[in-house]
């Protein structure tokens, strides 16, 4: 049996007549035949047809020249659209976009996942393009109604997307990576057509919201069209992964160090783990019952798969396990698929024997020179920079809030007894009713972590206030990471609430992520001082409300499984420090 | 389950076939019902082009199920996996080979059993079509559910390879493609979730060629499992089977040398009572009675489950058509007694 991706290779010539012919038969069946027809079955047909009116000019015919091309569905009024990575992986930085308005536009590639076939682009030209709404695809039912709007066999050379109506066949389907790496992990399958060319497109709910990306059929010895048996990308994955898309990287998956297999009674159990992995460290063993993972529940391996297939590399997810009867909840960090050398071999394919032959690679049209730039381990880095500008406008757009000289932040342990902690550009000390420590300078950062037992907390610390009061650039070598969850441990039903933007900043020996949040706040800090060992963890706790600028109410630091305090500042306006 | 309690569940679900109509009836409802009322069947293939795997339909709460007949169930282990992914062994209670239909009875309780529904359904109904195409689905997770009409109700004329498929009834043909890979056995459902009929083999046109989308419609599916079930022609369990000299009923088959030498006759002795009913060398023998031979030695064991005395009758493939072939009393088996050319 093949699974196949859907591509296509060459253009036709097909006009799509989809609105007037749905018109027709409804004139038809209302005024010609002279039929009685149910008021209700009018307004169901109405209201169809009002939400395939409502997305259609969201949907996005992609043309890639020799590469043929497919679909794309956009979701930004700035331009940006998700499509799938195969239908872009051969066009190079730059691949022309057709919408129902009958204009063409340039658009620039942006970022991939060659595991989850997900890619962005961005056309430009525009801010207001229409735009699809991303719904919850969770919420998805079988024999639920659905369309798909897309350009299959590329008969759109008129802009005029296709539409092609069906039921939710099934939710939560697992397809094996088919030929190459990929992977369809949790997707929607539909008896909408899904054909050649339909790839990248979207499928929308009978109200018109995006459930789905499409990307894959079943095909066998019918040839390479429909049979009823068409499989997306659900939202849910896309909404996970469109932060990393955007930072421009070439993004990965995840894997959780372990392999699992179904006991003989059923469970799902640990079969094997990697004890360099995180969940190691975290205690999951051989042999542990997997009860849940990011919230949702496993009862089988391919439950546990469609989880963790939709879920990006690093993020950390909640794993509950079941040992001896005795249940636990562990906090754990995934770890990436492939090594990113793999992971560039991947991204590239067949253009990789060219890139090899060739020198620069493929040559950048001129359409698109201003928003391309090639660097390792990205698939465009203009747009990381972007994306790095955007959040470093957030954090300075309350740098008045926050003073310029030594911060000085003091108040009570939770634990009793009070704390004082001064930061400066590369220097801290911290007293605690342990003692006091002092981090000297940068070259410290990695030498001996302090305080002891923080895993880092000064450095990190010093890191965040270098982050707010000068921006990213001074930090280090600083990176739009993309995106993760607010509150990890909060993940509910695989939902994972609150998305912040991530930086991502190399200095002095050290690695340090910033999670901030919409309002500009760095929420958490992870800082490795050695890429295998444990991260210091820091939680920042903010007012829900009032100034946006200040200090937080708390700070919370944990090193490995265990913490290391909590501390709560004392009254804001003494936080406000001072020299 | 016995054949004799079976028989009861379905003469009690046949009678009372409207009374179980879904409540409620939106087309989720009605899709999630229609799918849980569809198994997962696991048996013999996985080679080029012969999937290991293909879908059933429970008909009664405590375990009969019908399915397509097809190399799958040659198997000595059938798997049954339901839509909470309890997996069971099956046992093949009978085929029917003219509608292409077997009956398989699981060891379990409270099934969400298919409702059928009364008489024959027109074209341009509006149907489900539920199955486990392509495999698609494991474990607990459901079967895939598509929507489409009853385009006509016809005659089948369809072929396999270049063989007549040997079902020549009435057919539901379909606008969507139902026929997928993994597909037979699985369920044509009403708006209300009725069983209206079993999606067949993957077949094509004998006129066009073209693959075809079809059902058998329920009152064939009802008629053929009720007769299967009532034990018209069910065999006891093969492993009581002692296997048989089929050179005692005139019948010689190709040398057994492979692990399932499909059963060809190589000769028939003259005189024989084989030779009176017909049989011909080449013929492939694919039935005994209302059970499916896949090979030499099931064939052996099918007969041998006969009773002394009882009739025995053959199902064998002739040039693309099913033939049926009564051979008159299984004789005893004698000791020492050489094969019989002549009548007894």
């Amino acid at each position: 049996m093949t699974r196949t991706s859907l591509a296509t290779p060459s253009a036709g010539r097909h006009r799509g007549l989809w609105g007037l012919v749905v018109a027709i038969m409804m004139a038809a069946s209302t005024i010609a035949s002279g039929v009685e027809v149910d008021p209700a079955v009018l307004e169901a047909q109405q209201a169809r047809i009002d939400a395939i009116r409502r997305v259609t000019p969201a949907a996005v015919s992609i043309f890639a020249g020799d590469s043929g091309g497919g679909s794309g569905v956009l979701l930004t009024r700035d331009g940006y659209a998700a499509t799938n990575f195969h239908v872009v992986q051969a066009a190079g930085p730059a691949v022309t976009c057709g919408l129902a308005d009958g204009r063409l536009y340039d658009a620039a590639l942006v970022g991939i996942d060659p595991t989850g076939d997900l890619a962005i682009v961005k056309l430009l030209g525009r801010d207001d393009f229409p735009v699809a709404e991303l719904a919850d695809s969770d919420r998805v039912q079988i024999g639920d109604e659905c369309f798909a709007i897309g350009n299959p066999f590329l008969l759109g050379t008129d802009l005029q997307p296709s539409i092609s109506a069906g039921i939710v066949s099934g939710v939560h389907r697992y397809q094996f990576p088919a030929g190459t790496i990929l992977e369809y992990t949790d997707c929607i399958q539909v008896d909408a057509a899904i054909n050649p060319g339909n790839s990248g497109g979207g499928l929308f709910d009978a109200v018109g919201r995006l459930i789905g990306i499409n990307g894959r059929a079943s095909f066998e010895k019918r040839g390479r069209v429909n049979v009823g048996a068409g499989y997306a990308i659900s939202a849910n994955q896309l909404r996970n992964f469109v932060g990393a898309l955007r930072s421009g990287r070439i993004c990965d998956h995840a894997t959780l160090g372990a392999t699992v297999s179904t006991a003989v009674d059923g469970r799902v159990v640990v079969a094997d783990i990697l004890e360099s992995s995180d969940a190691w460290r975290r205690g999951l063993r051989y042999d542990d019952e997997i009860v849940s993972l990011a919230g949702r529940p496993v009862r089988t391996v391919n439950a546990f798969k469609n989880v963790l297939g939709i879920l990006p590399a690093e993020w950390q997810v909640p794993l509950v396990i079941r040992r001896d009867g005795r249940r636990q909840d562990l906090l754990v960090r995934l770890h990436a698929v492939h090594s990113p050398a793999k992971l560039a071999e991947l991204a590239s394919g067949d253009a990789a024997e060219e890139s090899r032959a060739g020198s620069d690679g493929p040559e950048v049209p001129a359409a698109v020179r201003h928003v391309y730039e090639r660097r390792a381990g990205f698939a465009n880095h203009h747009f990381n920079v972007v994306e790095r500008e955007r959040v470093a406008a957030g954090l300075a757009a309350i740098r008045d809030a926050r003073p310029e000289g030594p911060w000085v932040l003091a108040g009570q342990l939770a634990a009793g007894g009070e704390f004082r902690i001064e930061l400066s550009d590369a220097t801290a000390t911290i007293d605690l009713p342990t003692g006091t420590s002092t981090l000297a300078g940068e070259d410290e950062f990695d030498r001996q972590p302090v305080p002891p037992g923080s895993g880092g907390l000064l450095p990190a610390l010093v890191l965040w206030r270098r982050l707010v009061v000068e921006g990213p650039a001074a930090v280090g070598r600083t990176i739009f990471w993309g995106t993760a969850p607010r509150q990890p441990a909060t993940f509910a039903a695989g939902a994972a609430g609150e998305l912040v933007d991530v930086l991502e900043s190399a200095v002095a020996g050290v690695v340090a992520r910033f999670g901030v949040d919409a309002a500009g706040r760095v929420v958490w800090i992870d800082l490795w001082t050695s890429p295998d060992a444990d991260p210091c963890e820091v939680r920042l706790t903010w007012p829900e409300k009032g100034t946006a600028g200040g200090m937080p109410l708390s700070i919370e630091a944990s090193f490995g499984s265990e913490p290391f305090a909590t501390f709560v500042m004392d009254a804001p306006a003494s936080a406000e420090a001072s020299r | 389950m016995t054949p004799c309690r079976a028989a009861a569940v379905l003469v009690a679900l046949l009678t009372a076939r409207v009374v179980g109509a879904a409540t409620e009836s939106s087309p989720q409802f009605v899709a999630a019902s229609a799918a849980r009322s569809v198994v997962k069947i696991y048996g013999a293939g996985g080679l080029r082009g012969l999937e290991a795997y293909q879908s059933g339909i429970i008909l009664s709460p405590d375990g009969l199920i019908a399915t397509a007949m097809s190399t799958v169930l040659d198997s000595d282990g059938i798997d049954c996996v339901l839509d909470d992914g309890r997996r069971f062994e099956a046992t093949l209670l009978g085929v029917d080979p003219r509608r292409e239909l077997a009956v398989l009875s699981i060891d379990a309780t409270d099934l969400p059993a298919a409702v059928p529904a009364e008489g024959r359904a027109v074209a341009g109904t509006r149907v489900l079509a539920v199955s486990n195409m392509f495999g698609v689905a494991v474990g607990d997770e459901r079967a895939s559910v598509q929507r489409g009409v009853i385009a006509s109700v016809v005659p089948l004329e369809a072929r396999r390879g270049a063989a007549d498929a040997p079902y020549t009834g009435t057919v539901y043909v379909l606008d969507f493609t139902t026929n997928n890979p993994g597909s037979p056995g699985g369920a044509i459902v009403d708006s209300r979730g009725l069983l209206l009929g079993m999606i067949g083999k993957e077949l094509r046109s004998s006129t066009g060629g073209i693959w075809l989308n079809y059902a058998l419609p329920v009152d064939e599916l009802m008629l053929g499992c009720e007769a299967l079930v009532a034990g018209r022609g069910v065999a006891a369990p093969a492993a009581a089977a002692t296997p048989f000299d089929l050179g005692l009923l005139g019948i010689v088959l190709v040398p057994d040398l492979l692990d399932r030498t499909p059963p060809f006759v190589e000769t028939v002795l003259p005189g024989s009572a084989a030779a009176r009913a017909g049989l011909a060398a080449d013929d492939l023998l694919i039935a005994v009675g209302a059970r499916a031979v896949g090979s030499h030695a099931a064939a052996e064991r099918a007969v041998g489950a006969i009773p002394s005395g009882d009739p025995v009758r053959l199902s064998v493939i002739r040039t693309g058509t099913v033939v049926d072939c009564e051979l008159g009393p299984r004789p005893a088996v004698a000791e020492g007694r050489a094969p019989q050319g002549a009548a007894p």
